[in-house]
């Protein structure tokens, strides 16, 4: 069972890395979950990039958040990557598939997936 | 919406937009109905608003003029012959006890019975999306029920931990889906 005992176990763990978190995350990774994003098939999208993000070892550089409607509800599920000092990358009807993609290739790799942002959508 | 939970899902954050405290967020199930029930604590809706809530045009969202989600879930209630009711109390009359609850019934064995689907990872979805609100999760079925408190997380947890952090979520899905197993719900 899922004891709460495992719960304090993890803030023990936790005791001297939380600090660390604060502040950092050069990426910031901005999921759409409006209503038009939701019926599009945004929560599994999220839960790819919110796992694939802890499971790449990657938390102290991305941070995963969402957002309301960004006004293209045609091409939900939107997933928006902001990089201090890059211009930000708008991938579009996305799939967990291609979130897997986008974390290897953009979030590791460093080179957006062209083919799955706006750019090359419309 | 393909699954009701993302109805939950969708109608649970405008009680994040709302600035709510508390969102509970209710599953009452017996042979024949389900009754989806959503509350909060947060800023209400005027009476003039909640007249026009159920109505498509009528929306908070500033990048276009529609909302659909509230109309959406009362259109998968009906749909089954089931009902559906919003209830809220706006801040400006209601200083201590302001809020919103939206309840919709569904019959189960209709052929229009949208699925509950995934219920997990909404609560889950909610709780990464908001980690600084509380959200109490109930899921009741001919006695069995399944429960979730943030708040009661948030004392093992202390302040320095939140709830969004991979290792707590990870945990989160895991202790429900150990309570869906042991009431086979």
């Amino acid at each position: 069972m899922k004891s709460l005992a495992e719960l304090a176990a993890i803030r023990a763990k936790m005791k001297d890395r939380v600090v660390l978190r604060e502040g950092q995350g050069d990426i910031r990774v901005v999921v759409g979950m409006a209503t038009c994003g939701i019926a599009a098939g945004a929560r599994p999208v999220l839960s790819a990039f919110v796992e694939g993000v802890a499971s790449e070892g990657l938390s102290d550089k991305v941070t995963v958040t969402q957002t309301g409607c960004i006004g293209i509800c045609q091409y939900e599920p939107v997933v928006e990557v902001f990089e201090s000092g890059k211009e930000k990358v708008t991938y579009v009807k996305m799939t967990a598939d291609k979130a897997k993609e986008v974390i290897e290739k953009h979030l590791k790799g460093g080179t957006p997936v062209a083919e799955y942002t706006i750019g090359q959508n419309q | 919406m393909k699954e009701l939970s993302l109805n939950i899902l969708d109608i649970a954050k405008n009680s994040v937009k709302a600035g709510a405290k508390l969102c509970k967020i209710e599953i009452i199930e017996d042979e024949e109905t389900l009754t989806l029930r959503i509350s909060d604590d947060g800023c209400g809706m005027t009476e003039e608003f909640l007249k026009n809530v159920t109505d498509p045009f009528c929306t908070t969202r500033t990048t276009r003029a529609v909302g659909l989600g509230i109309p959406l879930l009362k259109l998968e209630a009906e749909q089954t012959g089931g009902s559906f009711k919003i209830e809220s109390r706006h801040e400006s009359k209601y200083p201590d006890s302001h809020g919103t609850v939206t309840q919709a019934t569904f019959y189960k064995n209709h052929i229009d019975m949208t699925p509950l689907g995934d219920v997990i990872s909404s609560v889950v979805t909610l709780i990464q999306g908001d980690p600084q609100m509380d959200f109490e999760f109930v899921h009741t079925l001919s006695g069995r029920e399944i429960r979730l408190d943030t708040r009661e997380l948030r004392e093992v947890l202390g302040d320095e931990v939140p709830l969004d952090l991979p290792d707590v979520l990870v945990w989160i899905r895991g202790n429900l889906e150990e309570q869906y197993r042991d009431a086979s719900l």
